[in-house]
């Protein structure tokens, strides 16, 4: 067998993909036209699939926190700090967060992925045991992979599963190390995190939380659902990110364990990847500052999912099963999602297209994700596109 | 102790609302090639296998798994050690 062999399924279903007119890995945003629209195929396009929950990615503070880095301190940083240095602001960014989740401290990471597979494959290794939500992201499942752990799946926002799974454990289960995600990125629905901490606390097992679709969406104060439902001082390690409501790359864990330190030390993924660079660091911390002092964004994102989710549930569209910031239509076969998915974008609305096996259950799914930068005219807008496809080719009630 | 029979006999009837009336099951059957299994199905199948024999079993033995009967081999080899 040939090496690129193994490539010949997804060579077909991209060539089927092609032949249907979907390009869907291949949109070009010509050009960024605000937070919430680009120029697609030569049409100003709504884009409702770019998990900027803040709208925060020309925010004049952050753009210009950017251009003042850039100018003082360069373009970046060209390798890891474990080799290259610290700079100042990398410090800087780590003290805000520890103050922000008030916790003892945090590691900041060059993407959310980096944090997940740097977190999990140090925290956990040979011998021991991770248990993880079914649909924990990919990035989760990798970083279990490379930990050499056990890893045992319970079924997905069931805590019942989760206790019988840790119950098999025996003794194992007071090392395991349970996963789960504040808001799933598929299907925009919260994990029972109150329950899952409390059978997480009856068999002293550890949990880390990645809230990277959470972070300055749920809670008084932005800090995810941890916040959002009391259980912040039950859980080990919270992740996340920077790419979507600060609006920039990056990731982060936040802990209280002392042992973080050390973690920083043993963690590959970290060491051996290049620091965040300065104009990254900089518009960060500006995005943190401006969602710590303005909750208003949280409210107008919340108007804005409540109002999109709304408008599916009249036409009827099978949609996730609460409103949120990330709302999915699931349709029943994959030739219905991706030539919608085309309609949509000639009608100047861009969604995620996610097919199997990426999806939870199976189905396709065009995926909306609502952003605080939205006008209410905008979401209306959406909510008519996905109307009048609606009215072309029915799609298939659960 | 439950024999290799008695396993092969428990997984073919969790794999059978699984799969099209007419196919048929033998323990060399490929959930892949043979029953058109992605990843997703199979690890829903092996929640359904760790509950049926109340046991865990790590997702870590799917790169071994083609077949039924490797499936099998792997519970036994499992209920064998608890």
């Amino acid at each position: 067998m040939a090496i690129f062999d193994k490539f010949q399924p997804l060579a077909a279903t991209l060539k089927s993909m092609a032949e249907c007119g979907v390009e869907s890995v291949h949109v070009v945003m010509e050009k960024m036209l605000s937070s919430t629209e680009a120029v697609v195929n030569g049409r100003p396009t709504i884009l409702a699939g770019t998990n900027n929950y803040l709208g925060l990615t020309f925010d004049a503070d952050c753009v210009e926190a950017a251009c003042r880095a850039l100018r003082s301190e360069g373009t970046g940083t060209t390798g890891s700090r474990a080799a290259n240095g610290t700079y100042r602001t990398h410090v800087a960014l780590e003290n805000d967060l520890a103050d922000f989740f008030n916790c003892r401290s945090v590691i900041v990471f060059s993407t959310g992925y980096v944090a997940n597979l740097g977190m999990i494959s140090t925290l956990a290794g040979a011998g021991d045991v991770i248990v993880i939500d079914a649909d924990c992201h990919a990035s989760i499942y990798d970083g279990c992979r490379l930990s050499g752990a056990d890893i045992i799946r319970f079924r997905h926002n069931d805590p019942a599963d989760l206790e019988k799974r840790l119950r098999r454990l025996g003794d194992r289960s007071a090392n395991a190390l349970v996963i789960v995600e504040g808001i799933y990125s598929m299907m925009g629905d919260r994990s029972p995190l109150a329950e899952i901490a409390a059978v997480k606390n009856r068999y002293g097992a550890y949990l880390l939380v990645d809230e990277a679709h959470s972070l300055g969406v749920l809670g008084d104060h932005g800090r995810g659902l941890a916040e959002e439902a009391g259980v912040e001082r039950h859980v080990d390690f919270i992740v996340g990110t920077f790419s979507k409501s600060l609006g920039a790359i990056g990731g982060y864990c936040a802990s209280n364990h002392p042992e973080l330190d050390l973690i920083r030390m043993a963690n590959r993924p970290y060491i051996f990847t290049a620091s965040p660079s300065p104009s990254i660091i900089a518009s960060t911390r500006a995005a943190l500052a401006t969602m710590r002092a303005r909750p208003e964004l949280r409210a107008r994102l919340w108007d804005n999912a409540h109002r999109l989710y709304g408008r599916f549930q009249e036409i009827g569209l099978p949609t996730g099963p609460e409103p949120s910031p990330v709302i999915a239509v699931r349709l029943a076969t994959r030739d219905s999602a991706l030539s919608q998915w085309c309609t949509l974008l000639e009608r100047g609305v861009y969604v995620n297209l996610v097919l199997p096996p990426a999806t939870p259950d199976g189905s396709c799914l065009l995926r909306c994700s609502v952003s605080a930068g939205h006008t209410p005219e905008q979401i209306d807008r959406i909510g008519e596109a996905f109307s009048s496809i609606t009215a072309d080719s029915s799609i298939p009630a659960d | 102790m439950q024999t290799y029979e008695t396993i092969m006999e428990q997984v073919t009837d969790l794999i059978k609302p699984l799969v099209s009336e007419d196919q048929s099951l033998t323990e060399n059957t490929d959930l892949v090639s043979d029953l058109g299994f992605d990843s997703l199905k199979v690890m829903g199948l092996l929640e359904d296998i760790e509950d049926r024999f109340d046991i865990s079993v790590p997702l870590n033995i799917l790169p071994d798994i083609r077949t039924i009967k490797d499936f099998a081999v792997q519970l036994q080899r499992i209920l064998g050690e608890n």
